[in-house]
């Protein structure tokens, strides 16, 4: 069964179409590209996937599970995680506690235990420390525990983001423009903390990318969306030599 | 991980140290209240004190920690004590003093934490400056509808009317309890400071806690950013709704202990100018943080009081500084200023030119 | 009095809600704050209208366009010395803050110029009532009334067809672009509060008129009314504020009439919430979604 599965997929915003009759279709374990010039949809795709917007028809599974329409937060639950194109992190926490707030739903005690300090809720503080300082040690973020995530250069930001989203352990990891700002050293890095994630921790992922060097790095497959419509789908390899494509992102000649 | 257990513990020690100083505070006022120090004017102020650090700290939780403005609580302050001023008054004498007083303070609090959970359901979906507005019309319903509301026992039970005491229809020997706009008259005063210092230490307790902990990192994750904040599973309404309940709740609470200390309590008293009265404690002691809003009540609430040899001026002067203070520490450009000089006085310490 | 009666005053006391409203709605559209000091502007304006015409013998008009003037500079000083300095700050609470202090230090001048005790004030409209299919209409709702239309007009035509008016639209929907496209923000901000200042005095002129008490908290709560007004029609909205204020008169005035003087206000503040949960944006506004 496909990890991630879109049928006909639209939405339209006043009378423009966004998307227009999507689909994709992701196995389990891969790292799959979706790519396509600026404007193209790639973002609204992500709000559609995540319930930050409720497409207009088709539908969306995941592992099975038809999760279209549904709200963010129970997307979140059945295993859907994302990081923001323009960074969202909670920047007046901590950088420790950014990541233990991905953890609520796994490392659950109720708000009275919390206020009473019971054993319950000691023992779940140091699970999630424990836990959120392993997932920080996989971006080299563990010296920053304590910082405000305010303060953390750029590119950490993203990573912080990322670790966040990994600490909701989700089945699927999307990631928006993840080397975004980042020097070609900082993304060749993120190249390879990504894959290591995803065999790491078993993970599919989806991510949008601008950095073609990045996508056909580590992507093994690739949808090209272009004006809210699939341009075409496949192997990375076909789909980067595909003419179609270098037309949509270089113009004709 | 050594490095992050010292900062586990530093919470608790800061948190330590509040409660600490806030006992040390304490014991030096009560020994200068027995040993005569302390004019009556001043001992008139202790207990309004109390209450008015509990209704900070417990506006900092929803303005601070949860990140939403209200200007109801001087509505939730009123229910508490309007709650628990019925109870006390029907059930004086059938119960024993400590007893009674102890359940009217939870019923202060579960009154407060009702209507915060009722209002809160249907409001919280605003954000901003509507939730503001909105929070203070309810306000001024509670209020206007409190000002026509009538309630009288007898040998039937309670009675409740509005507009007409006379539609009370209360046999001879009846009691009016609460009076429209003359309000509740005659509720035990129950109300001391040391239970004053209690309420706001289990206040504290409440609230520092609650902070520290996964539902309070919940919350604030939800007023860093929202969006985020549903992207990694954190139900939004549910936690804004708890924050707020408690608020109100704490409030209600604080509003018991106002009703055990007063011989008349109306409602004229919990305008929004009480909510206002309250947010500024809360923005001068510093949004979110709990243990400023401690320091700013203290000051703010004690010093006009102490200039009521002014009259006239009093509250001139009290807007005067209001202003003022707003501007010199939130103004970037008084912020930049200020930064500058202490730059300078750095430097000249150091003896560098 | 005719159920008719209630509605032309109910209308009248609207068209008070209305210009406050509107000066309100333009404040709040382009300095994004609530002005907690707008409630008193107004009643610094009835108090220069009631010394101008009851202790200097001034004639209505002169006294009221003095009052606009002084209104006018004031709310202006008020945004400049108060405001502009928090305009970027960390919290939009401390302006916040800082308008209610402002509301307080205008309250506590007034108290301290004009003492305590009300002063009745003396209709600035002097003509006969008119008569209206067998009803006696008071010619000052009459005129508050037409007023509030003139006003509401020729706002609508100054911010759609006028330069500076457009400059007010640009720089509420976004400061620093409107900045960047060169236009003078600062200033725009300054007219918008001159504008909405000298509406106030207006407004306050108007209101005394019908209701004839002056004390120094008289504009206090209908300041908030108005601002219930503004809300009710959508923030930013010229014509919402209107019907807004309309729609609140009529509603205080019928409840009063008809449900019970006492929970009037109760009853519209009800209907301010009603209206919010049904349509959070108010009855003419925008629905903003958060870009993600």
């Amino acid at each position: 069964m496909a990890m991630l599965e879109v049928k006909h997929l639209s939405v339209s915003f006043g009378g423009l179409k966004a998307v227009d009759d999507f689909n994709m279709t992701i196995e389990g374990g891969e790292l799959y590209g979706l790519i396509g010039p600026n404007g193209a949809g790639k973002t609204t795709i992500f709000n559609l996937l995540t319930g930050v917007y409720k497409p207009t028809e088709g539908s969306i599974f995941l592992d099975g599970k038809n999760i279209t329409g549904m709200k963010t937060t129970a997307i979140n639950k059945a295993g859907i995680a994302r990081t923001f194109q323009n960074i969202r992190l909670f920047r007046q926490l901590s950088v420790l506690d950014n990541v233990k707030a991905g953890l609520h739903n796994r490392y659950a005690y109720s708000t009275l235990s919390g206020i009473f300090r019971t054993g319950r809720y000691r023992e779940m503080e140091k699970a999630m420390d424990e836990e959120a300082m392993r997932l920080l040690k996989v971006f080299d973020l563990d010296s920053y525990a304590e910082y405000q995530a305010d303060n953390l250069p750029y590119g950490q930001q993203r990573e912080l983001e990322i670790a966040r989203a990994l600490a909701t352990r989700p089945k699927l990891l999307l990631l928006d423009e993840p080397a975004a700002g980042m020097n070609p050293n900082e993304t060749k890095a993120l190249m390879e903390t990504i894959r290591f994630v995803r065999d790491e921790f078993h993970m599919t992922i989806l991510l949008i990318e601008h950095d073609m060097k990045l996508v056909s790095g580590i992507c093994e497959k690739l949808t090209v969306l272009n004006f809210g419509h699939v341009l075409t789908a496949g192997l990375t390899e076909e789909v980067l030599n595909d003419p179609e494509v270098v037309k949509a992102y270089l113009g004709e000649e | 991980m050594g490095k992050l257990k010292n900062s586990m513990r530093k919470i608790t020690k800061k948190n330590l140290m509040t409660y600490i100083c806030l006992a040390i505070g304490f014991v030096i006022i009560q020994s200068c209240s027995a040993g005569g120090l302390l004019t009556f004017q001043i001992k008139g102020l202790l207990v309004p004190v109390c209450i008015y650090i509990i209704c900070a700290v417990a506006l900092n939780l929803v303005v601070g920690i949860s990140g939403e403005l209200s200007l109801g609580h001087a509505g939730f302050l009123c229910l508490g004590a309007y709650g628990a001023a019925i109870f006390s008054k029907i059930t004086n004498g059938l119960i024993p003093d400590p007893i009674r007083f102890l359940l009217a303070l939870i019923i202060g609090a579960a009154v407060g934490a009702l209507f915060g959970f009722l209002i809160g359901i249907p409001v919280l979906r605003l954000n901003g400056d509507y939730l503001a507005i909105v929070t203070l019309a309810f306000c001024q319903i509670i209020q206007n509808l409190l000002n026509v509301f009538y309630i009288g026992v007898d040998k039937h039970g309670l009675h409740v009317a509005m507009q007409d005491p006379t539609k009370l229809e209360l046999e001879e020997g009846g009691q009016v309890i609460v009076k429209g706009a003359q309000g509740i008259t005659g509720t035990p005063k129950d109300a001391n400071f040391i239970i004053g210092i209690i309420l706001v230490f289990i206040t504290l307790f409440i609230v520092l806690n609650l902070i520290d902990s996964r539902t309070g990192r919940a919350i604030m994750a939800i007023r860093d950013n929202r969006i985020a904040a549903e992207s990694i599973g954190i139900d939004v309404t549910k936690h804004k709704l708890l924050a707020f309940t408690i608020s109100a709740g704490l409030v209600g609470m604080a509003g018991a202990l106002y009703s055990h200390n007063l011989a008349t309590l109306t409602v004229a008293k919990f305008d929004y100018n009480t909510s206002i009265l309250i947010l500024v404690f809360v923005v001068l002691g510093g949004i979110g943080n709990i243990r400023g809003s401690i320091i700013a009540t203290v000051i703010l609430y004690v010093l006009p009081e102490l200039l009521r040899g002014l009259q006239t001026y009093r509250m001139l002067i009290y807007a005067i500084v209001l202003i003022v203070i707003m501007l010199f520490s939130w103004a970037p450009g008084a912020i930049a200023f200020r930064q500058r000089i202490m730059e300078r006085l750095k430097n000249r310490g150091k003896g560098v030119q | 009095m005719s159920f008719f009666s209630y509605l032309i005053n109910g209308v009248g006391l609207g068209s008070v809600y209305a210009i406050i409203a509107l000066g309100y709605t333009m404040v709040y559209g382009i300095a994004k704050m609530l002005n907690f000091a707008h409630g008193d502007v107004i009643m610094i304006g009835a108090y220069i209208v009631f010394v101008a015409m009851t202790s200097l013998g001034i004639p209505a008009l002169p006294s009221l366009i003095v009052a606009m003037i002084f209104c006018l500079v004031l709310g202006v000083v008020i945004e400049k010395v108060a405001y502009r300095p928090l305009r970027n700050a960390a919290s939009k609470l401390a302006v916040l803050i800082t308008a209610i202090g402002v509301s307080y230090l205008l309250q506590n001048i007034a108290l301290l110029v004009f003492g305590p005790n009300p002063k009745s004030f003396s209709n600035i409209v002097k003509l006969p009532p008119v008569s209206i299919g067998g009803i006696n209409i008071s010619s000052t709702t009459l005129v508050t009334i037409a007023a509030s239309v003139v006003i509401m007009l020729v706002l609508t035509f100054f911010v759609k067809k006028t330069k500076p008016g457009q400059a007010m639209q640009a720089v509420s929907e976004d400061r620093g672009a409107a900045g960047l496209m060169g236009i003078n923000v600062n200033g725009t901000i300054s007219l918008t509060f001159a504008i909405g200042s000298a509406l106030a005095a207006v407004a306050g002129a108007l209101m005394c008129s019908s209701y004839p008490i002056l004390d120094p908290y008289t504009g206090s709560m209908p300041g908030i009314k108005a601002f219930v007004a503004a809300v009710f029609g959508g923030i930013g909205s010229i014509p919402g504020a209107m019907i807004g204020g309309i729609l609140l008169g009529i509603i205080e005035n019928l409840s009063k009439a008809y449900i019970s003087s006492q929970i009037a206000d109760a009853i519209v503040f009800a209907v301010l919430i009603i209206v919010l949960l049904v349509r959070p944006a108010g009855l003419f506004g925008k629905n903003v979604q958060e870009k993600v």
